[in-house]
């Protein structure tokens, strides 16, 4: 796999679009999971995979070839869903309750028929649960718990994917699992 | 809790997998005696597992497409690329054909001119190329849009296009009798229709690419 992606970024370098879309389909699933996860909403996950493709392919001049593709392109994600939840503005979250309602939050004022797989997913109280408590973790722990547990890279991955140093994951890593420990245990 | 904590610590260098043989004796060994650190490792476990139990999501469907749509224009030069390297041989044999049939016609339909290879000792008149008597052409001759007629003697090879050999009539001079039969000592072709000059040329290609 790795090969026809090498391949296919030399296509892409010399000019030729259309070598694009087998790497979009290759890898939109993952990239859109990951900002999924990050971010904790459908539509602002796809806002940003989508644009996590397109810097890819606009940047890709600036993609070291010995590298791993995949790398590069989970670090643009991440960077890019980071930057969303930062400038985000607290009355856009749809899991905000709304006022005057009692426990009611935006997802609930949503037509029923608009439920996209994800939504219809998340109304498995459990996993909703998982899924919020994850999203409420500060996002450079969130990044870490992410691409470690639900995307199962190793931590040397995650230190290339994130440019920091591999201590700096551990450290991150370790506080993460706490946070998530206190808040998962009476589940 | 403080005096946990390096237990604790050794209970997340157990799962990133950077625990030795010796930490991990101090730390099952701690386990078995400390109900708290037991508690705190399970906990810790069962966290991964709850994370890990999420189920996968897919893209929305036109993913692909929206983003393939949001990308900035390419150059058009590479769609000629594209088509070029998507059939290699489709395009080089239609360049080869519209080269070769293209030259061809524009050859055929050149004029109407008369031309002839040379021209020394000849007598041309209107579109009629003869041979004088008693004349003897020693290399071969090639006439376009001209007829041919031949009184003299022919050494080399007679190629005609769009024309033909012309017979006299046998002169009644008794002395002439035998001259007045033109003679070709080499090959005679005679070419005017256009399928028989396609065929000419790839001939003399072929000939020229097997002579090489």
């Amino acid at each position: 796999m790795e090969h026809i992606v090498k391949e296919r970024i030399k296509q892409v370098k010399k000019g030729d679009q259309s070598a694009y879309r087998e790497i979009v389909e290759l890898y939109q699933n993952k990239i859109y999971q990951h900002c999924y996860r990050m971010l904790g909403n459908v539509h602002e996950a796809e806002d940003i995979a989508q644009e996590a493709f397109i810097r890819a392919y606009v940047n890709i001049d600036s993609f070291d070839e010995r590298r791993k593709f995949s790398s590069w392109l989970y670090r643009i994600a991440t960077n890019l869903s980071i930057d969303r939840i930062r400038k985000r503005k607290p009355d856009y979250f749809l899991d905000a309750e709304v006022k005057g309602t009692d426990g009611l939050d935006m997802y609930s004022q949503m037509a029923a028929s608009d439920r996209t797989p994800a939504e219809e997913l998340e109304s498995n109280e459990l996993q909703r649960y998982i899924h919020k408590e994850i999203s409420e973790l500060p996002p450079k722990y969130r990044s870490i718990i992410v691409l470690r547990y639900l995307e199962e890279f190793s931590l040397q991955e995650i230190s290339e994917i994130l440019d920091i140093p591999i201590g700096t994951v551990k450290t991150r890593i370790h506080r993460g699992r706490e946070a998530l420990r206190k808040r998962l245990r009476h589940v | 809790m403080d005096a946990h904590k390096e237990h604790i610590k050794l209970m997340h260098k157990y799962l990133d997998g950077d625990l030795t043989k010796e930490e991990e004796l101090v730390l099952s060994k701690h386990l078995e005696e400390c109900e708290a650190c037991q508690k705190h490792f399970h906990e810790l476990n069962r966290t991964i597992a709850l994370i890990q139990s999420t189920e996968q999501i897919a893209a929305p469907l036109h993913f692909t497409e929206n983003v393939m749509k949001s990308l900035p224009k390419e150059k058009k030069r590479m769609k000629v690329i594209r088509l070029f390297k998507g059939h290699p041989f489709l395009v080089a044999a239609a360049v080869f054909f519209v080269f070769m049939f293209g030259g061809m016609f524009s050859f055929w339909n050149q004029s109407n001119e008369l031309v002839v290879s040379k021209t020394d000792n000849l007598i041309i008149q209107g579109d009629t190329v003869i041979v004088p008597e008693g004349v003897t052409i020693e290399d071969d001759l090639l006439i376009k849009n001209g007829n041919l007629v031949v009184k003299g003697k022919i050494d080399g090879n007679v190629t005609i296009f769009n024309g033909k050999l012309i017979e006299e009539e046998p002169s009644q001079d008794q002395e002439g009798l035998m001259a007045s039969v033109g003679e070709v000592n080499g090959e005679l072709k005679t070419v005017d229709r256009i399928f028989e000059w396609i065929w000419y040329h790839i001939n003399e290609i072929i000939q020229k690419v097997f002579a090489m």
